[in-house]
């Protein structure tokens, strides 16, 4: 892009508050997916992040990751975050090929920023769902040849008042989840795990205690799932969202309470 | 068969000039202040919704004077361009000069080439580190750009406003000293202080991590020029 002139657009052409159609147009090699093989599958290991969980509370949502990130059977990083601010509201949990996702995860950031500003409002929790879908879409290619980005979407509805949580599949397809969804390899564990213990008047506290619970028994089943690393004093990220907005659980308060569910089972028997 | 009659360039240039400051002078002023802890910027404006004031990224802000058309087309393309570029490198390389530079070659070409000229003048301000490293970057319809020290003043009126403000503005001083200043100054010697309903207040948030926008409105904006 030639810096000393502005992008300006012929009339029919203008591609409004979309950021990716901006981009399409003026530094298209930006674009995800735009780069993907035409043929062949991805034989090559790449990084894959594995289990994330969203959890609806009373009063919000709890979104939280493991820290591992596996390439093939290595385990490429121990401290790799898979929970992130989408913006001041919402949240996105990222689950298999670590590079597209982390990727896809800064194009949603810049999208909602965008039309923020353009609009000068921001989109409401339907519409950053469904933003989220096309972009989930647009990966497909990738997706096809292995590079499959699946995230996991949460956020607080400012005008309903409630935590909400957004699944999503390969193809783009958007599913609202009553109360709880997890993804990746561990997913599964997690997810009967909460099934098992989840209220619906649950205190944040609780949820995160859950939260913490689940990513444990996720990682006692699951290769790919890093359990709580007591050695290097490694334990998952976790964010609050509610009324207050997208919070990060401070590093001290997850040691604690990691910590104090361990000790509370007989050598971890109740993992 | 008629013969266009001749123009000089120097007179082709003084009547699209007079044609812009006229458009610009019907609109009403904006002042951007310098703060301890921000720039803020005052704006005469009796719309709840059509803002002159507004965010292009994180440290940077967009005001604009004169037909609200034109500068809300530049201030879109300034926010695409520097998404595009925050994107592409990283956050800390958008920067106001450069945007600044883009708005005046596009300014400036408009005024030489096309029919009219743009009815605008616009301010691009960056926050710094300490108000010694703000920039106020206001640049007028035919491209000219004036790299201001302090406080800036656009639009119709804005000698005098220019002038009341000289006086008045003695830093340091806090944000909502700087509202207040810039409220005074913008409201015409024989009349009334215009109150929180006439006004469009923004501020730069020198306490803010990443985006330092912010709007003051309502019984807050209330609240600050009470005093």
């Amino acid at each position: 892009m030639n810096e000393s002139s502005l992008p300006f657009f012929a009339r029919g052409m203008d591609p409004g508050p979309s950021f990716v159609d901006v981009l399409r147009r003026l530094a298209p090699h930006g674009v995800a997916g735009s780069g993907a093989p035409d043929h062949g599958s991805a034989l090559i290991d790449t990084v894959h992040g594995t289990t994330v969980v969203a959890i609806r509370f009373a009063s919000g949502v709890i979104m939280a990751g493991d820290r591992r990130a596996t390439s093939g059977m290595s385990i490429a990083s121990r401290r790799i975050e898979k929970v992130f601010a989408a913006d001041d509201f919402s949240g996105i949990g990222i689950a298999g090929a670590a590079g597209p996702a982390v990727e896809l995860v800064k194009l949603f950031q810049v999208q909602l920023e965008h039309y923020e500003k353009i609009e000068g409002e921001g989109l409401s929790l339907d519409g950053k769902a469904n933003q989220l879908g096309g972009m989930v879409r647009a990966n497909l290619p990738a997706a096809m040849q292995g590079l499959v980005v699946v995230p996991l979407f949460a956020g607080y509805d400012e005008r309903r008042g409630i935590g909400r949580v957004f699944s999503y599949d390969v193809t783009g397809g958007k599913y609202e989840e009553a109360d709880f969804q997890t993804n990746g390899s561990g997913g599964v564990h997690a997810r009967n795990w909460i099934k098992a213990t989840w209220r619906d008047d649950m205190t944040r506290d609780e949820a995160i205690d859950l939260a913490l619970r689940s990513l444990f028994a996720a990682a006692d089943e699951d290769a790919a799932t890093g359990g709580p690393d007591l050695v290097r004093r490694i334990f998952p990220t976790v964010a609050v969202i509610d009324t207050d907005g997208f919070t990060s659980v401070s590093d001290d308060e997850i040691a604690t309470r990691a910590e104090a569910l361990l000790g509370g089972r007989e050598e971890g028997a109740g993992l | 068969m008629t013969m266009p009659f001749y123009v000089s360039p120097e007179q082709v240039m003084k009547d699209r000039a007079d044609y812009a400051r006229k458009g610009i002078a019907r609109g009403r002023s904006l002042v951007a202040i310098s703060a301890t802890d921000g720039i803020v910027i005052v704006a005469e404006n009796p719309s709840r919704t059509l803002y002159k004031i507004s965010e292009i990224y994180d440290r940077i802000a967009f005001a604009g004077v004169g037909k609200y058309n034109e500068f809300e087309m530049l201030r879109i393309a300034g926010v695409r361009q520097a998404d595009v570029k925050g994107y592409s490198f990283a956050r800390e390389d958008v920067n106001a000069r450069a945007l600044a530079n883009a708005y005046a070659q596009t300014l400036g070409q408009i005024f030489t080439h096309e029919m009219k000229p743009y009815e605008v003048e616009i301010l691009v301000a960056q926050l710094g580190e300490t108000p010694d490293d703000d920039e106020l970057f206001h640049i007028l319809y035919d491209g000219t750009v004036m790299d201001e020290e302090g406080f800036t003043v656009l639009g119709g009126l804005s000698e005098q406003v220019h002038e009341s403000l000289g006086a008045t503005y003695k830093p340091p001083i806090d944000r909502a000293t700087a509202v207040r200043l810039g409220a005074a100054a913008l409201t015409p010697a024989d009349q009334a202080p215009l109150n929180a309903g006439a006004l469009e207040v923004a501020y730069l948030d020198r306490a803010r991590a990443r985006r330092a926008f912010q709007r003051l409105k309502g019984p807050e904006l209330d609240a600050v020029l009470a005093g």
